[in-house]
């Protein structure tokens, strides 16, 4: 179920090239592709030598920010006082993503190397992948995979008969979409509620168990073995200069050929949702594209000739996000719609800022009674206020990823909001 | 007793049909074991707290206030604050549950790929309302949110399974399936 379209990139790939291939989860077929080459090098390197390719090669973090990763692997104390951590957030939960899991299902070697190099590079010791409660069959996978690399001597004491020792431990959540943030994991990690915390301290000061801390999402950390092997230029003749490299696209909502792909960073989104994903079912047109999982600033039909790059989308008004597009036809409601990523946002609110624990729930509400027919046009007012009471106020940023769809919603669906309130004031 | 690496202990399929319910957690071996192995992969007890949560669950369906308090005199916490953990998480059980536990999705993607009419059809098939235990004790239907496999819409999770491509017309044919990895048992 859910196997994974093969993708259109005429480039190797990196993520995907054994994605459908049961064998490759074992440890012997995954050595005889090539598997654990990255770890061996990176033993044989300092953790700056690690941390420079990284660097160079340009790769953003995965989960969403597109914060530069080798430049938050810097930000660890370069001098230990004490045990390091590296977490490895597979806690993939927002609406429209579905990628890690499939790096989880079938290359769980290859995300196992990047943990392993990644913790070379900022001297931790201990590894802990958060997988998200509800992956049962795809930890499952991980799991078997972990005690082989365990038993074959790939993790654990004098790794590769280096004296370089590292554990890695895999931990499940148990639904609570807040525990995906890096403090909320954290948080959930370390035997609590997924709540997030103030920054400062950063992880890289002060993370699990008070211990700096870098948390990575698994598609950037299973990229990283083969940019050690390969080097940053080999990274960088993907995508662009400020996005290098590929990305698993999660395609979602009406297309004709829904699932993941892995493309050069850089394809116009158009190209994505009409050539790869072959557009819409029926002959439909497209009424919006949320194009980088439901926390992200709808596009209309025709906004959609943009560069798939951070900084491309962000030009256009929106982001990249987790490249999850949820495409909605011309058919869709896009109140109901936006009704139920509210539902969403209120109902995963973790509590602790009153803005979000309120707000989200007002906008829910709101729209919850616009869709029935009993608006009034001052509810549009106050869905603006609430755009603004929600942004910037918070710890995290749960509250801000409500406003994103909500507000473009309002700006470009507007008549879609009147139509169903029919002028009562 | 299920042999279980100290790696992966806090990363077992708690949602199962194959329980095998006990009265103390850590009185049997397993449950001595499982402690033991979770505690030792983390600085802190507390960290051992959501792996033990879901061993209570694995072994009796649901989390219990009694294993609430088992395990915060395992960990060295206090009942209230486990239950405060507990209740944070939609997953832990906090009332027994159908021997299936149906979640449905109804996210965004789910959403508009008919999730709510496939909701609607598993309560008419099951005859029970939202939540709760059907009479013969087998299903809990219950709305999700994002289940994280939106190009296959829509989702349902069973237990530790995942169904995909889910529509009203084959609900009847996923509760076939369940029924028939039943008889097998």
């Amino acid at each position: 179920m859910g196997f994974p379209h093969s993708h259109d990139l005429e480039v190797g790939t990196i993520l995907s090239r054994h994605f459908g291939d049961p064998k490759a989860r074992e440890l012997e077929t995954w050595l005889g592709y090539g598997g654990y080459e990255g770890l061996k090098q990176a033993i044989g390197m300092e953790p700056g030598e690690i941390t420079t390719v990284v660097k160079d090669s340009g790769l953003r973090g995965r989960g969403g920010a597109g914060f530069p990763t080798g430049l938050k692997w810097t930000f660890m104390p370069q001098e230990k006082k004490g045990p390091h951590f590296l977490c490895c957030n597979a806690d993939e939960s927002e609406p429209g993503a579905f990628k890690d899991r499939e790096i989880l299902r079938w290359v769980p070697h290859l995300l196992i190397e990047g943990c392993l190099i990644a913790a070379r590079a900022i001297r931790a010791e201990h590894v802990y992948i958060y997988v998200r409660g509800e992956y049962f069959p795809f930890t499952s996978i991980l799991n078997d995979a972990v005690v082989e690399a365990y038993e074959a001597g790939y993790i654990g004491k004098n790794i590769l008969g280096s004296g370089w020792d590292c554990d890695l431990t895999v931990h499940i959540g148990a639904g609570a979409y807040i525990a995906g943030e890096e403090t909320g994991l954290m948080s959930s990690l370390t035997g609590g509620r997924a709540e997030p915390k103030i920054k400062p301290p950063f992880p890289a000061q002060s993370g699990v168990f008070g211990m700096p801390t870098t948390v990575n999402n698994v598609e950037t950390l299973a990229a990283v073995p083969m940019i050690v092997v390969n080097g940053s230029d080999w990274y960088r003749q993907w995508g662009t200069e400020k996005s290098p490299g590929t990305k698993l696209w999660c395609c979602s909502g009406h297309l004709v050929r829904p699932g993941n792909y892995e493309l050069e960073l850089g394809v116009p989104l158009k190209d994505v949702i009409y050539e790869v994903c072959g557009g819409v079912p029926d002959g439909k047109k497209v009424k919006a594209v949320i194009p980088g999982g439901s926390s992200t600033a709808m596009l209309t039909a025709d906004e959609l000739d943009v560069p798939s790059t951070y900084e491309g989308l962000q030009e256009a008004g929106s982001s990249l996000g987790t490249a999850s597009p949820i495409v909605l036809n011309e058919d869709t409601n896009i109140v109901s719609a936006m009704r139920r990523i509210a539902d969403f946002y209120a109902h995963e609110s973790c509590g602790q800022c009153v803005q979000c624990r309120e707000g989200t729930s007002w906008v829910a509400q709101i729209l919850k009674r616009i869709e029935a027919g009993d608006g009034r046009l001052s509810d549009l007012d106050t869905l603006y206020d609430l755009c603004e009471q929600l942004t910037g106020r918070t710890i995290c940023v749960l509250a801000d990823s409500v406003v994103f769809p909500l507000r473009s919603s309002l700006d470009k669906f507007r008549n879609e909001y009147e139509a169903l309130i029919g002028g009562r004031a | 007793m299920k042999k279980v690496h100290p790696a992966v202990v806090g990363a077992q399929p708690f949602q199962v049909a194959d329980l095998r319910p006990v009265d103390r957690l850590f009185a049997d071996a397993e449950g001595r074991d499982r402690l033991e192995k979770a505690l030792s992969r983390y600085p802190e007890k507390k960290g051992a707290l959501l792996p033990m949560l879901a061993y209570a669950q694995e072994r009796n369906g649901w989390v219990s206030p009694e294993a609430m308090e088992e395990i915060a005199g395992a960990l060295e916490l206090t009942p209230a604050y486990v239950r405060s953990v507990a209740t944070f998480y939609t997953m832990y059980a906090k009332r027994p549950v159908g021997r299936y536990w149906i979640q449905v999705c109804t996210c965004i993607s789910c959403h508009v790929n008919r999730g709510e009419e496939v909701f609607e059809k598993f309560l008419e098939q099951t005859g029970t309302r939202a939540g709760e235990v059907s009479e013969d004790g087998r299903y809990t239907v219950i709305e999700a949110e994002c289940l994280g496999a939106c190009g296959f819409a829509t989702v349902v999770q069973v237990n530790d399974r995942y169904f995909e491509n889910v529509t009203p017309e084959s609900v009847p044919e996923v509760l076939a399936q369940l029924e028939q990895s039943d008889s097998e048992e």
